[in-house]
């Protein structure tokens, strides 16, 4: 192995309790025009916002700690992973990728995602995968209220329980839940499980490494009654 | 009856019920409703017409009309913002969809901008690569939606502009209905092609703002600090607004009144929610000088901007700059003469079509139909735009020199008189002829 390459292939340690904030993301962008450390360690994250957003290279950032909003916010390509609880946001608009904490989440988790994992190992709270365009989100514990409302794409499981108003005018996302729902929102019902949902739950949960029988799940959708506004269905908001 | 010419005098319109209140109640009745259509506010509100230029005298010295140089140039995002924006001219181009709007009429605003050297801004709908491709410089809004929002545009864009509302609707979120919903548009917003897409009416992920603030790092962060936040806000609580957004960290501030146009909105809100772009210009300047921050945050006033006179008069007002949607589109072609019998076969006529969110407009502008957009030439269309912002920029210019300013922004309220007693408590100005200022305590 070449020096370079060895250097590569070792784990670059930023400390946020003696690097701000602007530089350790500045590093990790810089590795979308040009080769660096793939592995690195953040420690003393100390719940700061905004850390390890914007990533657009295939690189493992490991976070040792809690963190603030938006953690891994629009990521592309990166791994990010949180030793740790993650406040509003986390990986809000994702492309692409992996996030995973470790602990709980606060609210808007995976908010807008398009792409990539998201994992929950943890409970989420309300709204998670709000608007959701295409990301896959697996939570292990419960999901608080108004999760995946308007949730467009994408599929969204949730190991424990979901809070009410589940999928509130959802589009075409789909909603496994292996607990107990609430409530179901407006436009959201429950529809069969067929043999190739058992199996995205299964990928899903195997991407996951989670460890649950996709037999236990139920399936949640659009009923598509308000994709056309009609002033019959007034009563439904 | 067929006009008010032969209406025998004892038949007597009611104020209250006029033919206009009529036949909204009876289509409403027909219906079972509420009217959805476009434009902005059609009553009559207190505006900049109601305000007027105190010219040179012996007291204050004009400049040469033709010889004297006015200068228009703006800079936008001088706060935090490692790029800001350079423009030659304060008027910019409001946010406006594609999908609200078709392909070649982006094209064309962003054409027409660019010749000026002025900014276009995307709108509900994502970033196009002809937008792009063809503004110069170009601000890149995130909406509630989120539709479309990547960060790759992001890096492209010259500015953020994070909405918060419109003027057209403040508090309201929005609907692209689904017959404008072509294969293109379905993509962008990842939702499937001919259902109505509802735009929220508050962010996915944070609330009020503390979080506002966290949202401008995180969007600063991820540029790498570089472009100009703006925050949107529709007139309301514009005091409040306005020093929340400077305390959020914004660069620039952009207050669009309640003229401000909409691609579809109900009537009822457009017409009753919100305050006018006049008190909403002095409210916003006088939060933003409250703070020390007046010239250092930047201001740009929108809704309802028509000519180089109302330019003026916002700028003299206070603001930096100020962006235009509506008349943008008028110079394009909408509501075109032209275009007048077949505004009639689908209910309408020129001068008062309004139905943008119905995709028939025979201009070719708000509709998404392949044959109706392929009607508009984003070159000619382009060419419009620019000489459209020429004249506003001339008309502003020509005001500024008659009060004596070398720049347009040295325009100010003390050039300022007003002609009703509204427009004066308004836009703090002496009713004309007058010393008072109503609500003033000197």
């Amino acid at each position: 192995m070449a020096v370079a390459e060895r250097e590569h292939a070792a784990v670059e340690v930023v400390d946020l309790a003696r690097t701000s904030l602007r530089e350790l993301n500045q590093r990790l962008h810089d590795l979308s025009a040009r080769p660096g450390p793939r592995q690195w360690r953040v420690v003393n994250p100390s719940g700061a916002h905004a850390v390890a957003c914007g990533l657009d290279a295939d690189v493992e950032v490991e976070i040792d700690g809690h963190v603030g909003y938006y953690c891994a916010g629009m990521n592309k390509l990166a791994t990010v992973r949180v030793h740790g609880n993650a406040s509003t946001g986390i990986a809000e608009n994702m492309m692409s990728g992996r996030v995973e904490v470790d602990g709980n989440v606060s609210q808007s988790a995976g908010a807008t995602g398009r792409g990539g994992l998201l994992v929950v190992h943890g409970n989420a709270s309300s709204r998670c995968g709000i608007s959701m365009k295409g990301i896959d989100i697996v939570v292990g514990g419960s999901v608080g209220h108004m999760s995946a409302f308007m949730a467009q794409t994408g599929c969204l499981v949730v190991c424990g329980d979901a809070g009410e108003a589940l999928g509130d005018s959802i589009y075409e996302a789909r909603l496994y839940v292996r607990g107990e729902v609430v409530s179901l929102g407006a436009d959201c019902v429950e529809k069969d499980m067929r043999d190739e949902h058992l199996a995205q739950v299964r990928d899903l949960l195997g991407a996951a490494g989670i460890d649950a029988d996709p037999a236990e799940f139920r399936r949640y959708g659009s009923a598509r009654q308000l994709y056309t506004f009609k002033i019959d269905n007034a009563g439904a908001y | 009856m067929s006009s008010t010419a032969q209406r025998p005098w004892n038949l007597r319109e009611s104020y209250l019920f006029d033919r206009t209140v009529i036949a909204e109640i009876q289509r409403a009745a027909a219906e079972g409703i509420y009217d959805i259509r476009g434009f902005g506010a059609k009553r009559r509100l207190p505006h900049f017409d109601d305000l007027l230029f105190l010219g040179a005298s012996i007291s204050r010295y004009p400049l040469e009309g033709y010889r004297e140089k006015c200068a228009t140039d703006v800079v936008l995002g001088t706060r935090f913002a490692k790029k800001p924006l350079e423009l030659k001219i304060p008027v910019t181009i409001a946010g406006m969809s594609f999908g609200a709007l078709s392909a070649p009429a982006k094209e064309a605003l962003g054409r027409g901008a660019s010749e000026v050297g002025t900014s276009t801004t995307t709108g509900d709908g994502g970033m196009t690569p002809e937008e792009r491709e063809h503004s110069k410089t170009l601000v890149y809004q995130l909406l509630p939606s989120r539709y479309g929002m990547n960060p790759d545009d992001l890096r492209k864009a010259d500015a953020i502009e994070v909405v918060v509302g419109q003027g057209a609707k403040p508090g309201g979120g929005g609907m692209l209905l689904g017959h404008k919903i072509s294969d293109r548009v379905a993509e962008m917003r990842s939702l499937p092609k001919g259902i109505d897409q509802r735009s929220a009416s508050r962010h996915p992920d944070w609330t009020g703002p503390d979080d506002l603030e966290i949202k401008i790092t995180e969007l600063r962060e991820i540029t790498d600090w570089e472009k100009p936040i703006f925050v949107k806000v529709g007139a309301t609580r514009t005091y409040y607004d306005v020093q929340l957004a400077v305390k959020a960290g914004a660069d620039v501030i952009v207050v669009d009144g309640m003229q401000g146009g909409t691609a579809a909105t109900q009537d009822v809100f457009i017409e009753h929610v919100g305050i006018p772009t006049l008190p909403a210009t002095r409210i916003a300047a006088d939060a933003l000088q409250e703070l020390g921050q007046h010239r250092q945050v930047q201001l740009i006033v929108s809704g309802g901007i028509r000519s180089g006179a109302d330019v003026a008069k916002a700028l003299a007002l206070g603001a930096d700059a100020v962006s235009i949607g509506t008349a943008a589109l008028v110079a394009m072609g909408d509501n075109a003469p032209e275009h007048d019998q077949e505004y009639r076969e689908i209910g309408s006529a020129s001068g008062f079509y309004d139905d943008y969110q119905a995709g028939l407009d025979p201009a070719g502008i708000s509709t998404q139909d392949d044959e109706l957009a392929a009607r508009f030439d984003p070159v000619l269309g382009g060419r419009r735009i620019a000489n459209y912002l020429r004249v506003l920029t001339l008309e502003t210019q020509t005001l500024a020199r008659a009060c004596g300013k070398s720049h347009v922004h040295n325009l100010e309220p003390e050039d300022l008189v007003a002609l009703t007693v509204e427009a004066a408590a308004m836009a703090k100005v002496p009713l004309a002829g007058t010393d008072w200022i109503p609500g003033s305590s000197g």
